[in-house]
């Protein structure tokens, strides 16, 4: 009856590269329903991004199958994809990934300009600024993105990636770039938000950051070597 | 979204403002120029127009030569071999609708204290009908004037500005070679002919008194020339063909005989002297269209620089749901801005010259609608097609490499 929002099945991916392609992914199989908060962990290299990516319709796999809300992804034709990146997917990277040359409001606000509902400009920098509101960053809505903290421009992101309202966010290293502190606070907002219901699946090394999480999957050379479920923790 | 995208690229641009306007510049210099030469190329058609339809329609100058009999010629003493009798004959042919005789030449002219050398003019009304010249002020001369050798006289624009300065020429009386004429009228004005001379340089008599009182030939019955207009351009090659085997009929040449008189076709000259015009504009705009190329390529190069600076920025957009034809219609429009703005500023620079140049040089300028549509047309199209490989090559981009770059 209810599917999982992710269904992944002998899902592997090769890189190109000089040599012999190298297989990144090989064969991992996973489901996450809606509502989850998932924690990826794994050495360097084990293929964490790579599969990150694939969630995230960035890239494509090699072999296997991706059902993302009972939709094989495959089958899937660019317009589709980008639709599934505007509307179910946010993607939170590690490295921001704001537009340096454009206002907070109207980074938040960008998503909106892609969904094709031929809201005004001042309707999208509306919705932006309620987005910046929840992640408690409205009085910066016109200030540029050079001009606040690394923490800061992660909740920024996280506002870009919330604007669409999806039901799936995805983040690759979210508080990598982040002291424990700043690190702590936008866990509180992925908690937060995964309360809400929206889906959360996100990668870290940190086992302080992965307690967050009530399901903590290890990759371990393109392979799923655990996969268990953590114990509530009370919201500090 | 079309306003939102507006507002993006006019960003893009800001974000660069020097690169912005170099590359603006080319198409600035593009389409400046190009108006520019086509006002400088259709106004030298322009001029020539008006210069063909000064001169009358359909027309052809027969010039004597001289007399001849038997394939001798008959020395100095012969005069010219057309005469009046040879007009009337040619008016009678189908598809001729005027023949004026004239006799010309240069000549004092005196009134009061004034003094000027005029082109005099000896003909019938005939010669203002084929020439479609019209009255400025007073009257023409009728046949009776010529029949009866009157001394009157139409006087050119210039001759009656050199003569008669702010006074009305009508009325007053000039002399030709010690003779008084009595001014009638004051011919419309012409501007230069085809050779550069000024039509309005002139004084028209009848045919009979310039003949007695200031050529004074031996031979009044003989015209050096005729002017012969055609009733429509379709008629001329019959109307030649017809006018030359009846005058050597009349002058009883033989078979193998060289004819005794020119035909000089004058629409084919001002055809000649249009075609010449039309080719030097054309020339004119190609050379400009050079340019416009040019500015379009400078395009090309900014925007594929642009394209691979801004890979991460296209992969963050992709990453938030922007679709291929987003990416293409972003980088798309700011090709399109960019020429778009560059031919404003570029025709508005390109007026000011062809404007500056009429003022300095008084050569005709013309500027069309249809020139002005056709620079911005060109700089669009140079926008859309210069633009588009860049911005395809931006679409094109896989997400993840994009994100991946730099
Ligand atoms: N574009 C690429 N081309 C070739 N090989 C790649 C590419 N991206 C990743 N790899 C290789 O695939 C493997 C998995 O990479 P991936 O980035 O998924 O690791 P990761 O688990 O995210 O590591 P980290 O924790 O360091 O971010 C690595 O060995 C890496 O070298
Ligand atoms: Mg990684």
């Amino acid at each position: 009856m209810s599917q999982p929002l992710i269904r992944v099945a002998a899902l592997g991916k090769s890189y190109r590269t000089a040599a012999a392609p190298f297989p990144a992914l090989r064969g991992v199989d996973l489901s996450i329903d809606a509502g989850e908060f998932v924690a990826i962990m794994g050495h360097s290299g084990s293929g964490k991004s790579t599969f990150m990516n694939l969630l995230g319709c960035l890239d494509t796999a090699s072999s296997g199958d991706y059902f993302l809300a009972g939709r094989k992804v495959a089958d899937l034709d660019q317009e589709q994809l980008a639709a599934l990146r505007n509307q179910t997917i946010g993607f939170v990277f590690q490295g921001f990934n704001l537009l340096q040359r454009m206002s907070l409001e109207d980074n938040v606000a960008l998503p909106l300009v892609y969904a094709g509902r031929g809201l005004a400009r001042e309707q999208r920098r509306q919705s932006a600024r309620q987005e910046l509101a929840r992640v408690g960053l409205a009085s910066y809505a016109s200030s540029l993105p050079s001009r606040i903290s690394g923490g800061q421009q992660q909740r920024v992101a996280i506002a870009r990636a919330l604007v669409n309202s999806p039901q799936l966010l995805l983040a690759d290293e979210p508080t990598g770039n982040l002291d424990s502190h700043t690190s702590e606070e936008i866990m509180k907002l992925f908690s937060q938000l995964n309360g809400e219901g929206i889906t959360i699946v996100l990668v870290t090394h940190e086992p302080d950051i992965a307690a967050w999480a009530r399901r903590q999957v290890c990759f371990l050379d393109g392979l799923i070597v655990s996969d268990v479920a953590t114990p509530p923790r009370a919201l500090a | 979204m079309l306003k939102a995208m507006l507002g993006e690229a006019w960003y893009a641009m800001g974000a660069n403002r020097l690169r912005t306007a170099l590359t603006m510049l080319g198409m600035v210099i593009g389409v400046g120029s190009v108006v520019l030469m086509m006002a400088i190329g259709q106004g030298a058609q322009y001029a020539v127009a008006q210069t063909i339809s000064s001169m009358g329609s359909n027309l052809y100058i027969l010039i004597s030569g001289s007399t001849s009999s038997g394939g001798l010629r008959s020395g100095g003493g012969g005069g010219p071999s057309l005469n009046v009798a040879d007009g009337e004959a040619i008016a009678e042919l189908d598809g001729v609708s005027h023949v004026a005789p004239v006799h010309q030449g240069r000549q004092q002219l005196v009134h009061g204290a004034n003094n000027w050398s005029s082109t005099v003019v000896g003909t019938t009304p005939a010669y203002l009908d084929a020439r479609a010249w019209t009255m400025a002020s007073g009257y023409a001369f009728g046949d009776s004037d010529v029949r009866s050798a009157t001394r009157v006289a139409l006087i050119g624009q210039t001759t009656a500005d050199n003569l008669f300065a702010a006074e009305d020429p009508v009325g007053k009386t000039i002399r030709i070679q010690q003779s008084p004429f009595l001014v009638i009228g004051v011919l419309a004005k012409k501007g230069q002919n085809l050779d550069g001379r000024d039509q309005d340089d002139t004084v028209i008599v009848p045919l009979s008194t310039a003949q007695r009182k200031v050529f004074g030939t031996p031979f009044p019955g003989s015209v050096r020339l005729l002017m012969v207009q055609a009733s429509s351009a379709e008629a001329m090659p019959a109307v030649e063909a017809d006018m030359i085997a009846l005058l050597r009929q009349r002058h009883r040449l033989r078979e193998g005989q060289d004819n005794d008189f020119y035909v000089r076709n004058l629409a084919a000259a001002a055809d000649t002297a249009a075609e010449t015009t039309r080719v030097m504009s054309v020339l004119l705009g190609a050379i400009a269209s050079v340019s416009l190329l040019v500015g379009g390529i400078g395009i090309m190069n900014i925007m594929l620089v642009s394209v691979t600076e801004r890979t991460r920025e296209i992969g963050i957009r992709m990453a938030i749901g922007a679709r291929q034809k987003d990416i293409l219609a972003q980088f798309l429009l700011e090709a399109l801005m960019i020429s778009v703005a560059g031919c404003l500023i570029g025709l508005a620079l390109g007026i000011a010259g062809a404007l500056l140049t009429n003022a300095i040089t008084d050569m005709a300028i013309v500027i069309s609608g249809a020139s002005v549509l056709v620079a911005f047309a060109v700089a669009a199209g140079i926008g859309i097609f210069f633009g588009f490989y860049p911005a395809r090559r931006a679409a094109a981009l896989d997400p993840i490499e994009a994100l991946r770059h730099q």
